[in-house]
């Protein structure tokens, strides 16, 4: 066990690195494996400067590849273990994450995304949307809960930790290097004051009892030798994620009731669409947003109905349309048209949204 | 009719005696080397605290093979895994089962830091100068002049480099106050086992050790009995079996 | 509804980022609303240091904005990378003595303040508060503080340096009132 060190609510003044350390401190982790990239590399610094009164762990291992597959382990020993990367280091820890989509380990990782392709920039972007969503050779049986600032850091850090568990699919954070590094007020809780009870961790091996008498020994395989029998595993795994689907979705709207251009955004290019509308709801003209919380597994029902109550929709990312990409998938079937605005590995402020939606007023967006 | 007289197979306690027939292919070291290591964990009684990983290629077949509790990992990454349970779970004896491609090429990062950092574990690299699950390729161990599907001409050592020598590697960065390191080899059974125990030991002290186990494969050699016995001496001339660093492995 | 947005720049090693944590610890503390987003690249040391700073009465939406109310050039390349932040609304705040150039952009007025040089010559300053001084003079050119905020900011953030050297804390303090005065006298002559 370690020592949490919220114990009541803190109000206090971080940057988003330091809220994810104290995030993983309140949800009990219990073991940090890590390799440094910039930008979540305070995650790593303030978990180990919080050591000595949390005495929980930490291994600071030799690359990715490494800090992956180490957590896998950690996890299957039983401890509460995670890890946090971005930009190449998301890429080459991908073999890790593969690994724990394949056997259901409640793997959780912050990812704090940089410009790309390659190592590009150590600031910002949402590029890394579709490879924390899909990564890997596989289906992506994964959660990814996109964070709007602090508060959200904090909170979904600790809901990560339970999904994972509860659900046993990989569960990711993520953020980007402004919210790693920006700093803004946030309130520090301890979970249990929520009504938040961690869900137990197990230990997948050297469990209760001793082989031979009370359990045969765990053989844990990650092969098939037959198609079917891989697809027979699969299958189950797709049953088990939609049913997860349904309770874990979340979404949020802002002014998008009755709004006729509905921009849709996640992160922290929400926060700027928000500035916009009230920016634009104040010269009259009804702009809303849906931002997926969770842009995997995504809430499709609200957003196919608000998308289908909105006149035109505008997809804005700090990528070229990683999110819109998933987001159309789900709106198959509707017509309402849609306008972009990308800026790759670039900040969308709110002055960047209001000329676009006026523009989108002036010149309709086509079918 | 005469009575058929049959007695149970002498299997260690450690190994699982569900598998059955071996899947490793006929003359494969596989069976030898993974036998004399469940008669090391038994002869220290520690099966209820082991935790055997193995990698990918031929050793991944070990993956229920023996009665303890396993992860069969990908390739190269079955010592970052082992680690991050022995670092997680300190009652762990952690053994890292793999050859020599997963050991000294696609995961010998891994072996380096494991050994810098005396990671308290086990790694047993199965040498058999080849990739034996992929076809028989060249490997970082593979012979000079050996032919193999990747070097149909022999090992030109001029274009590939010369043969790695894990075990001297391991055993020139690794702290020797805290690390085992051996060479052994299929040939002497009993000596592979009392080398396991011995690692096992010096594991069980808090430390890291490393033993390469020179073995055979003599379908990918295209090799019969006799000659694959020949290229095993071969290979004993070549790697020398021996202890390199002795660590805590004293009982 | 107010939110005052504030674009710092100077060289590497000229204290940018520190007097734009001073800032928003100070906001924090005073009850407001605080976004800092330091610019941060490949280099550690070196390069245009930015700081990104939003101190605001309700919640910050975006945190990094496209134009600033107020900012502050601190070096010729400090100008020429955040000339993008200006718009007819922004007030550029810039060290005539350490920049060969000017601002040329479009904006509603430009600070030309001699700020660098002054620290070196006035014994009660010293180089080394130079962006004290600054801090001096963003206070002075956003109301959003008061200079009691800022002083408790500086206590929680140097008070054991300041106790350990007193004439630190009078060097300090100095600073900020020149910073003040500064501005004042060249919004006077504007």
């Amino acid at each position: 066990m370690v020592n949490k060190l919220i114990k009541e609510d803190t109000k206090m003044f971080l940057t988003g690195n330091e809220v994810l350390a104290y995030a993983a401190n309140a949800a009990e982790a219990e073991f940090m494996y890590g390799y440094p990239i910039t930008p979540q590399n305070e995650i790593m610094h303030t978990w180990c400067k919080l050591l000595p009164k949390t005495e929980a762990g930490f291994l600071q291992t030799e690359d990715e590849i490494s800090a992956g597959f180490s957590t896998l382990g950690g996890i299957l020993a039983g401890k509460r273990a995670f890890t946090a990367t971005a930009g190449p280091g998301n890429v080459i820890m991908q073999d890790a994450q593969s690994m724990a989509e394949m056997m259901r380990i409640p793997f959780v990782c912050a990812v704090m995304q940089r410009g790309g392709p390659s190592t590009a920039t150590v600031i910002y972007a949402q590029q890394e949307t579709r490879l924390t969503c899909f990564g890997g050779n596989g289906e992506g049986f994964r959660i990814v809960y996109s964070t709007a600032g602090h508060q959200d850091l904090y909170d979904y850090m600790i809901k990560a930790f339970n999904t994972a568990w509860k659900y046993r699919f990989p569960t990711y954070v993520l953020a980007d290097g402004y919210q790693g590094k920006m700093r803004e007020p946030v309130m520090l809780y301890d979970p249990a004051s929520r009504g938040i009870s961690m869900v137990p961790t197990e230990k997948a091996l050297l469990g209760p009892g001793q082989i031979g008498i009370d359990r045969k020994s765990v053989h844990m395989r990650n092969t098939y030798n037959m198609e079917e029998e891989l697809m027979e595993v699969l299958e189950g795994y797709q049953k088990d994620y939609d049913k997860m689907a349904e309770e874990v979705a979340e979404y949020e709207e802002y002014k998008a009731e009755d709004a006729e251009i509905l921009i849709i955004a996640h992160g922290i290019v929400a926060r700027s669409a928000r500035t916009a509308i009230d920016e634009l709801r104040a010269k009259g003209i009804k702009a809303g947003l849906f931002r997926p919380i969770t842009i995997r597994p995504l809430a499709v029902k609200p957003l196919r109905a608000a998308v289908s109550r909105a006149k035109q929709i505008l997809f804005t990312e700090s990528a070229n349309g990683q999110l819109a990409q998933m987001v159309l998938e789900k709106l198959y079937g509707l017509n309402t048209p849609y306008s972009t605005l990308y800026k790759m590995g670039v900040g969308v402020t709110g002055d960047d949204l209001v000329s676009k939606v006026e523009s989108m007023i002036k010149e309709p967006a086509m079918i | 009719m005469a009575e058929v007289l049959t007695l149970p197979p002498n299997l260690p306690k450690s190994q699982n005696a569900e598998v059955g027939a071996s899947k490793f292919c006929p003359g494969c070291g596989h069976g030898i080397t993974l036998k004399a290591l469940a008669n090391a964990v038994d002869e220290l009684d520690i099966k209820q605290k082991t935790v055997f990983g193995c990698d990918i290629g031929c050793s991944l077949l070990s993956w229920n093979y023996l009665d303890l509790d396993t992860v069969q990992t990908h390739h190269g990454r079955t010592t970052p895994v082992i680690y991050g349970v022995t670092r997680a779970n300190p009652e762990a004896i952690g053994i890292a089962y793999m050859g020599d491609g997963g050991g000294l090429a696609i995961g010998s990062q891994h072996l380096v830091n494991a050994a810098v950092r005396s990671e308290r574990m086990m790694i047993v690299l199965v040498n058999n100068t080849n990739y034996g699950m992929t076809g028989g390729q060249m490997s970082p161990t593979t012979m000079p002049g050996q032919k193999t599907e990747t070097t149909p001409y022999g090992r030109d050592c001029e274009v590939t480099g010369r043969p790695a020598k894990g075990a001297e590697m391991v055993a020139a960065i690794a702290n020797p106050e805290k690390s085992f390191v051996a060479r052994s080899s299929v040939s002497n059974v009993r000596k592979l086992q009392s080398t396991f125990k011995k690692g096992l030991i010096n594991v069980q002290n808090g430390g890291f050790s490393f033993i390469e186990v020179l073995s055979i494969c003599p379908l990918n050699w295209r090799t019969n009995n006799v000659d694959t016995l020949e290229r095993l001496k071969t290979m004993e001339e070549f790697f020398e079996v021996k202890e390199f660093l002795q660590g805590k492995s004293e009982q | 509804m107010s939110r005052t947005k504030i674009v710092l720049a100077g060289e590497g090693g000229q204290g940018v980022q520190s007097i734009a944590k001073i800032l928003v610890e100070a906001g924090y503390e005073a009850g407001k609303q605080v976004l800092y987003i330091p610019n941060f690249g490949v280099e550690q040391r070196g390069g245009v240091s930015i700081a990104f700073c939003q101190i605001a009465d309700e919640t910050i939406g975006e945190p990094r904005f496209s134009k600033g109310d107020i900012i502050i050039m601190l070096s010729d390349r400090a100008i020429s990378r955040c000339e993008t932040y200006v718009n007819e609304n922004s007030t550029i705040v810039y060290d005539t003595s350490v920049c060969t150039i000017k601002p040329t952009v479009k904006c509603k007025q430009v600070i030309g303040i001699d700020a660098n040089k002054i620290a070196n010559e006035d014994p009660s300053l010293g180089a080394r508060v130079f962006n004290i001084i600054i801090l001096g003079v963003l206070l002075e050119a956003t109301h959003v503080l008061e200079l009691s905020d800022i002083k408790n900011a500086m206590e929680k953030a140097l008070g054991k340096k300041f106790d350990a050297k007193p004439e630190l804390r009078t060097k300090n303090y100095n600073a900020l009132d020149m910073g003040i005065k500064l501005l004042k006298e060249q919004q006077a002559l504007v």
